[in-house]
């Protein structure tokens, strides 16, 4: 047996990777498809001169202890922006504005005021029991072995520890879904909009969907921003995160093969024996570790007959549904927004006015329909970071949902009808808009899956919900990182503990590979 | 009604239909007594399951096997396809072979037992106890494959006994006689084709017959006609089900569940427990169950399927089968009393490291005579070998009766 491990997939989580196996004194290879590292991790030009985080757009779930540990900032990482505002877009332009737990404008009233401050202080306890998920290598369910039946009782501790009163309230709302619990805490429709949007983004999910809350909690459980669930933006987009982990990785010693995608894995009787190319090159190695999402990984790259019946139907079964587009615009000028001042503008600006107006937007996907009035996630990158436009002009990246990857009659037919939806919506905030666009691209699911392979274009690489967690993510029998296929691990967004511009999935998959 | 109704979108009226063979075996059954097996009526006795029994071991006994559930598998990917499917090496299988084999879970349990037919170059037959499309298609994922049931489109005749190639050679199958044990074989017959496989489920000479059921019933009288001198004789279940425990042929649902219907998972059964050990093939790389079956390996079995042979002359039917020191070590799954061994015989599963041949165990029984109840303990040992096993099973040709 040799130590050689090949990484199949350059994304953050893959970098990440590399870089823990690589530093443990392995010989890593990674190889990734695009011409760039980063995966969903990624700033590229998209108009001549302008450019943008193409998939990702901010970072709010980046572990800490991997930017430490792996010396990230010495590796070129710095933040552009920090904790940026939420600013809830009302028509009326009496815009609410949202940062952390307290809020402004909006006509909010004393009374959700003092509800925000313990809504967010019961979410950021009950999130905080989830990343200390993170970075441990989920325990199996009745496996018999005293270390898992020790890791189950940490959770079920944790849990108790929040108290006899939390603790039912997280029993009570962690399954359920956010719709009802806003209910049950606020008033205000455009508070309850922003709230309920972060539950749902990227998601294929309403707000009346269960799993809705714990989606919530999720995105508060990282400890990148100052506050929970605060996001960042590094200068010169994500990419620059997925730059500096590739320097990382490359220190240690890790190789790192850009344009070189991988045809399939190889086998060898029953256990992987490397990977070959899609130029036919092979590349022997004993540990094969994907970055890839699952169905890619197992009923793509290595395929079905490679699995048990069981195993491989219930990847067939795992739920990736991408629902989320992404709205890129290369502005000649900045734009006008009704109701907001210059110096507002580059914070994190949302449409969702109301928990009814995003519910709505969803019930056309339900049908495979786009959304009529989509909800959308806008940030203006370039007015803090002018590596990404020319002096004086501008980038918009919007996260725009719902959109469906399997649309009715095909996003062929449907893009353009779309993006026009989009840009009325916008309009309708920024009247000058469109004169100020020189050149917009709309990414689908079906884009995304394309550039970015990620099956039905979900940047979480399947749905993260709670039946998609922890020892069931993807599935059970491949939750700990290692597969039922010997030598095969996986280590991306579709493992525990899920998708974000996180790393802790790496990271674990990295310690499951060094503790064989 | 016909099975053919199924395709004609009224099979909600009833799901269960009278078998292609139906106007032949009515006229047969003189207990006028029915029973259902899968999707069809089913004759459990003729007129005398012991002389029905008898038949199938002095002469030529045929039971109706349609209801058996029958799947189709082809298209490029067959062999790769059963291959991960079932515990065996199918590869070994060739063409006009057939081959008996379990499938698993990927726990390693066994989900059900059947013959794999290799009809002709890429095409196979499976036949199985319980409807397995479900699972089959499951499994179809990744391959290149077409699987189908093909239950009502088969209709198909077990022909057993010592006389029953004679019966079949006067039938017109000529070169019948040099078929050996678990060979299969096309016929034209009547404008069709007759496919006949050395099989069975009696543990004797004995062979399937497989028609399109448009041809059933002239098959019915041709046999009948042919076996007249022969001691031909229909057959019901009971009779079968006496034969098969002799041959110690296991039944789902009986001496094992079928692992999907299971609830409780301490009550499913891999193939070891049920002392299939030579149907898995671990050389392999992948198939339903292998990491599980060579974890089980590793750690040994929690069970042993066995065959007991019981002193006295009474039937152990669901007894618990005890220990030499009294203890409850498992429970009898099928048992009778055997008239060509003439012993009390009977299948168990016993709790490991019991089981191991020649042990002396009990079998408490508990038994009615004339309204009366009564208990006995009695004696018996765990034997290696079936309890019938004539060397004419094997023999080829066969002895012409």
């Amino acid at each position: 047996m040799s130590d050689d491990v090949v990484i199949i997939g350059g994304g953050h989580n893959g970098l990440v990777c590399a870089a823990y196996l690589a530093k443990a004194g392995r010989k890593v290879t990674v190889l990734e498809a695009a011409d760039q590292v980063g995966g969903a991790a990624v700033t590229r030009e998209f108009a001549p001169e302008f450019r943008v985080s193409s998939c990702a757009h901010l970072l709010n779930l980046l572990d800490q202890d991997i930017r430490k540990e792996l010396a990230l900032d010495s590796h070129g990482l710095r933040m552009a922006k920090e904790d940026l505002i939420t600013v809830s877009l009302a028509r009326d332009g009496n815009h609410l504005y949202l940062e952390g737990s307290s809020v402004d404008g909006g006509h909010v009233s004393d009374q959700d005021q003092v509800a925000l401050k313990e809504y967010r202080r019961f979410m950021e306890r009950f999130a905080k029991v989830i990343g200390k998920l993170h970075n441990r290598i989920p325990p199996r369910v009745a496996s018999g072995q005293r270390s898992d039946l020790i890791a189950l009782g940490k959770v079920a501790l944790d849990i108790r520890m929040l108290g006899r009163n939390d603790m039912r309230e997280f029993l009570r709302i962690a399954g359920i879904n956010i719709f009802d619990v806003l209910q049950e805490n606020f008033d205000n429709e455009l508070l309850k909009g922003a709230l309920g949007l972060d539950a749902i983004l990227g998601t294929h999910l309403g707000p009346r969907s269960n799993n809705s809350v714990f989606t919530a909690l999720h995105r508060l459980s990282g400890n990148t921003g100052q506050m929970p669930g605060m996001v960042s933006l590094p200068k010169g987009g994500m990419g620059a995160v997925s730059d500096a982990l590739a320097a990382a990785a490359r220190k240690h010693g890790a190789e790192i093969r850009t344009s070189t995608p991988v045809a399939r894995i190889l086998m060898e009787h029953d256990h992987v024996s490397g990977v070959e190319l899609a130029n036919g090159e092979q590349v022997t190695a004993d540990t094969v570790i994907s970055n890839a999402d699952p169905k890619t990984t197992f009923l793509g790259l290595l395929g079905a007959r490679h699995l048990e019946a069981g195993f491989a139907h219930k990847i067939h079964n795992f739920r990736s549904r991408g629902n989320a587009a992404k709205l890129h615009l290369a502005l000649s000028g900045l734009p006008e927004f009704t109701g907001l001042k210059k110096e507002q503008m580059d914070e994190r600006l949302v449409i969702a006015p109301s928990l009814d107006y995003v519910e709505k937007a969803f019930n056309h996907a339900k049908y495979g329909e786009h959304s009529v009035q989509p909800v959308m996630e806008i940030i203006i990158p370039s007015m803090f970071d002018e590596t990404l436009a020319p002096e004086g002009q501008h980038v918009l990246s919007a996260i725009v949902q719902y959109a469906p990857r399997e649309l009715k009659g095909g996003w062929a037919a449907g893009k353009a009808a779309f993006t026009e939806t989009v840009l009325d919506l916008l309009e309708h905030h920024a009247p000058d808009i469109r004169s100020k666009a020189v050149m917009a691209e709309l990414l689908t699911p079906e884009d995304l899956e394309r550039e970015f392979r990620m099956t039905g274009g979900h940047w979480h690489h399947g749905e993260l919900t709670l039946d998609q967690f922890m020892m069931l993510r993807p599935v059970p029998g491949s939750a700990q990182y290692a597969t039922p296929v010997d030598g095969l691990y996986l280590c991306g967004a579709g493992a525990h503990p899920g998708g974000g511009v996180m790393g802790s999935a790496g990271r674990n998959a990295a310690h499951a590979v060094l503790a064989r | 009604m016909t099975a053919k109704a199924m395709y004609a979108q009224d099979h909600y009226k009833t799901n269960v239909f009278p078998s292609p063979f139906h106007s032949r075996q009515k006229e047969l059954n003189k207990l006028k007594e029915w029973s259902r097996w899968a999707d069809y009526l089913s004759v459990p006795a003729y007129y005398c399951s012991s002389l029905e029994y008898f038949a199938a071991r002095n002469s030529c006994a045929v039971f109706d096997l349609t209801p058996m559930i029958k799947h189709r598998v082809s298209g490029p990917d067959a062999l790769a396809y059963l291959n991960r499917l079932v515990t065996r090496d199918v590869t070994k299988l060739k063409p006009g072979r057939v081959g008996y084999s379990v499938w698993c879970t990927d726990q390693g349990q066994v989900i059900d037992d059947g013959t794999i037919f290799h009809t002709r170059e890429g095409v196979y037959r499976i036949c199985s106890q319980e409807h397995q499309i479900d699972w089959f298609l499951t499994s179809a994922l990744g391959f290149d494959v077409e699987v189908v049931d093909e239950t009502h489109e088969v209709a198909a005749l077990a022909v057993q006994g010592p006389t029953s190639c004679a019966v079949l050679k006067k039938m017109g199958l000529e070169g019948i006689e040099n078929l050996t044990p678990f060979g299969l074989k096309s016929f034209p017959f009547e404008g069709t084709q007759l496919e006949v496989s050395r099989t069975g489920y009696t543990g004797d000479l004995g062979y399937e017959l497989w028609i399109d059921p448009d041809h059933a019933e002239v098959l019915w009288d041709r046999l009948f006609e042919a076996g007249e001198l022969h001691g031909i004789s229909p057959m019901g279940s009971d009779a079968l089900e006496m034969l098969r425990i002799e041959a110690g042929f296991i039944l789902a649902g009986v001496d094992f569940l079928p692992a999907q219907e299971a609830v409780r998972p301490t009550h499913t059964r891999s193939p070891f427990e049920l002392g299939l050990d030579w149907l898995v093939d671990f050389k392999k790389p992948v198939f339903n169950g292998r990491r599980a079956l060579m974890a089980e390996k590793e750690k040994g079995s929690r069970f042993a399927l066995v065959k007991l042979d019981i002193e006295g002359n009474k039937v152990a039917s669901d007894s618990y089968v005890y220990s030499s020191n009294r203890k409850v070590v498992g429970h009898v799954t099928s048992a009778m009393w055997s008239p060509s061994a003439k012993a009390s015989i009977a299948l168990a599963t016993l709790e490991q490291p019991h089981g191991k041949s020649g042990e002396d165990l009990f079998v408490e029984i508990y038994y009615k005579r004339e309204l009366k109840w009564s208990r006995v303990m009695a004696p018996c040992k765990v034997v290696k070998d079936v309890f019938w096993d004539p060397p004419r099973k094997r023999l080829t040709p066969p002895a012409d009766y």
